[in-house]
């Protein structure tokens, strides 16, 4: 009897741990939904209101009537697939190649991608910004995405799935007659997808949300990204509209949980692969 | 079609030589099977004629060309893997074809190659799968149609039935037989199983530590081995060994040549013991005999025996074989021969 009561307790305990973590991250989630929708009054009110008496869609109006919105979404949307498509183009080889190949230097290599990888933007802002100015790149898009064309982690993460890919696959496939090209695009990126998609979104979300990088590097409306766009509605009136700020927040996240929901499948299975025994 | 040969071949895996100055022909349109303990350095040979993995040194020809700088790709041979090495992500069709497309066959043509390939092998209503809901004898039938389909002038084998369960291996095991009967193709075979080498083989090619010990019909392996290793390595249960007792020779025989009796009989050799233990196989027994200084595997048609009975065994002299200190076998015309039977018949009973 003992044991049987204790199975409760157990999954008593269990559920509200379990609760409590859910809550941890999707209060945040939700308190932003809600202000989102009540009016200035709603916000300011204490207690805090949960649901608001009449939802205000117009938020999300004013929101994007504040700048133009227009612009920054097309930047964030070139920024972000350029960085996550020349991400792949220079990914997938390396990694490949750090897999599959043996060379001189290899490791050496490899170590020196992991320590590229270990320091931080804060460091180099600066000497990147001076260099992108040299270059006459200030104006435009690039200095966005010129520093994302390689991925250290992505590097890292596609070169272990590979690395668990069999050797004999590839080996069939050079006695198919297959060239390295065809390998990689045939056979390596068919069965890493789940890797793939999991370095895409992880890059998505990173540069989608970026606020520090395209803040250092532009100085004008018309190369700015979403979030700064966002940041900027705080100070229009001088006092903070958090019903126009969280509006402009939940249009912001909205696409990374659009291609969340694409994502999901695969990324669990990048971290639970089977292959065909 | 074509024959292959290796001339003064080394390979060296970082420090390690795994194969010095090997010397082997393999001949055109035979099934030759590698065969030997695991690491004895079959499946480097294999990968080297693949040029999966290149030699350190030496020449590897096939058909009279040397293919050291040839891709793998365009050596004309096809290899079917121990764990099949399909392509997950393709369908069987695109399994099949894949080489096809990479070596610019046209479309025409590669159907109805894939098509036929695939009635051969049964997997016909299967092209349109995917691997992952194939069983594994499906699996390996792909392996197989991918290697066939390319017409390749040497087919590779690396331990493809191991993966099998044992009644699927014993029918594939015929239906290998019979596809090279029918492609006349040659076929190099690796297998740690004495059993699929001497079911299959045309000849048997032995090797140990990277060294070829005995190359051979299976027939003349079982009859005639050249050393104790050759000896103990075909035939299950492996030939019995004892001490001679003169000049480090030792003598051998087969299980299965041995006859068990309750009383001593008049063969020429003859000892005595008790079975220790009996293993029932259906169409035959195995006894473990122990005696004072000997354990020996005798295997009977007729299950006449108890354990803990007390037996004689006896060998005929036409049955026996003796090797030198070095392990090599002494030949009925060795000057010797007469001695060491003479000596074997001193230990009757010891």
């Amino acid at each position: 009897m003992k044991t049987f009561e204790f199975k409760y307790v157990r999954f008593a305990v269990g559920l509200v741990l379990k609760a409590a973590m859910l809550m941890v991250f999707i209060f945040p989630f939700l308190w932003m939904i809600s202000t989102s929708l009540q009016t200035f009054r709603e916000t300011l009110s204490f207690p805090p209101t949960w649901i608001p008496a009449v939802p205000q869609w117009r938020n999300f109006i004013e929101a994007m009537s504040a700048g133009p919105f227009l612009t920054y979404a097309k930047n964030s949307v070139i920024v972000t697939t350029s960085i996550i498509v020349i991400q792949m183009l220079v990914m997938i080889p390396a990694a490949y190649a750090f897999a599959k190949y043996k060379f001189i230097g290899k490791n050496v290599l490899f170590g020196m991608i992991l320590l590229a990888f270990m320091i931080p933007g804060q460091v180099t802002f600066i000497p990147v910004y001076m260099m992108m100015a040299d270059w006459g790149l200030i104006k435009t898009l690039m200095p966005q995405i010129i520093p994302f064309m390689s991925n250290a982690f992505g590097i890292f993460l596609l070169r272990q799935y590979f690395m668990q890919i069999p050797e004999e696959i590839v080996e069939a496939a050079r006695l198919d007659n297959a060239s390295e090209f065809k390998i990689m695009w045939n056979i390596m990126i068919p069965m890493a997808k789940p890797a793939l998609a999991t370095v895409a979104l992880f890059s998505f979300v990173s540069h989608w949300n970026d606020y520090f990088w395209p803040l250092i590097m532009t100085d004008s409306a018309s190369i700015r990204p979403l979030t700064l766009g966002i940041a900027m509605l705080r100070e229009t009136e001088g006092i903070s509209n958090w019903h126009i700020i969280m509006a402009g927040n939940v249009v912001l996240v909205v696409p990374i949980l659009i291609v969340y929901l694409f994502c999901s499948k695969q990324i669990v299975k990048a971290f639970v692969y089977s292959g065909i025994k | 079609m074509a024959s292959i040969a290796f001339e003064r071949v080394t390979k060296t895996f970082e420090k390690n030589v795994v194969i010095k100055d090997l010397d082997l022909k393999i001949e055109d349109g035979k099934f030759t099977v590698l065969v030997g303990p695991s690491g004895c350095g079959k499946t480097t040979l294999l990968r080297m004629i693949a040029g999966i993995d290149p030699q350190t040194s030496g020449k590897v020809l096939i058909g009279g060309r040397d293919v050291t700088r040839i891709a793998p790709g365009q050596r004309g041979v096809a290899m079917v893997f121990q764990n099949y090495a399909i392509y997950p992500t393709m369908s069987v069709r695109d399994n099949i074809e894949f080489g096809l497309k990479n070596n610019k066959v046209g479309k025409a043509e590669r159907n109805q190659l894939v098509e036929t390939i695939s009635s051969t092998v049964g997997l016909y209503d299967y092209l349109d799968r995917k691997p992952s809901t194939l069983s594994g004898g499906q699996r390996q039938r792909v392996a197989l149609a991918r290697a066939m389909v390319k017409k390749p002038a040497v087919f590779l084998m690396d331990e493809p039935l191991s993966n099998l369960d044992a009644k699927l291996r014993a029918q594939m095991r015929i239906e290998l037989i019979e596809l090279h009967k029918k492609l006349g193709t040659t076929f190099v075979y690796v297998t740690h199983d004495q059993v699929e080498a001497m079911s299959m083989a045309d000849t048997i090619v032995l090797m140990n530590q990277g060294v070829i010990q005995q190359e051979a019909a299976p027939d003349v392996m079982y009859r005639k081995p050249s050393n104790l290793f050759a000896a103990q390595f075909i035939g299950v249960p492996p030939m019995n060994v004892g001490e001679l007792g003169v000049e480090g020779v030792r003598f051998g025989f087969r299980p299965e040549s041995a006859v068990l009796a309750d009383e001593a009989g008049d063969e020429h050799f003859s000892i005595s013991g008790r079975i220790a233990t009996r293993e029932m196989l259906g169409s035959e027994t195995l006894y473990q005999v122990r005696g004072a200084n000997h354990a020996f595997m005798i295997k009977c048609t007729e299950d006449l025996f108890t354990v803990d009975q007390e037996v004689h065994v006896g060998v005929a002299a036409k049955q026996m074989y003796f090797f030198g200190a070095d392990g090599k076998r002494i030949d009925e015309d060795h000057h010797r021969y007469r001695d060491y039977m003479e000596a074997l018949r001193g230990k009757r009973n010891g």
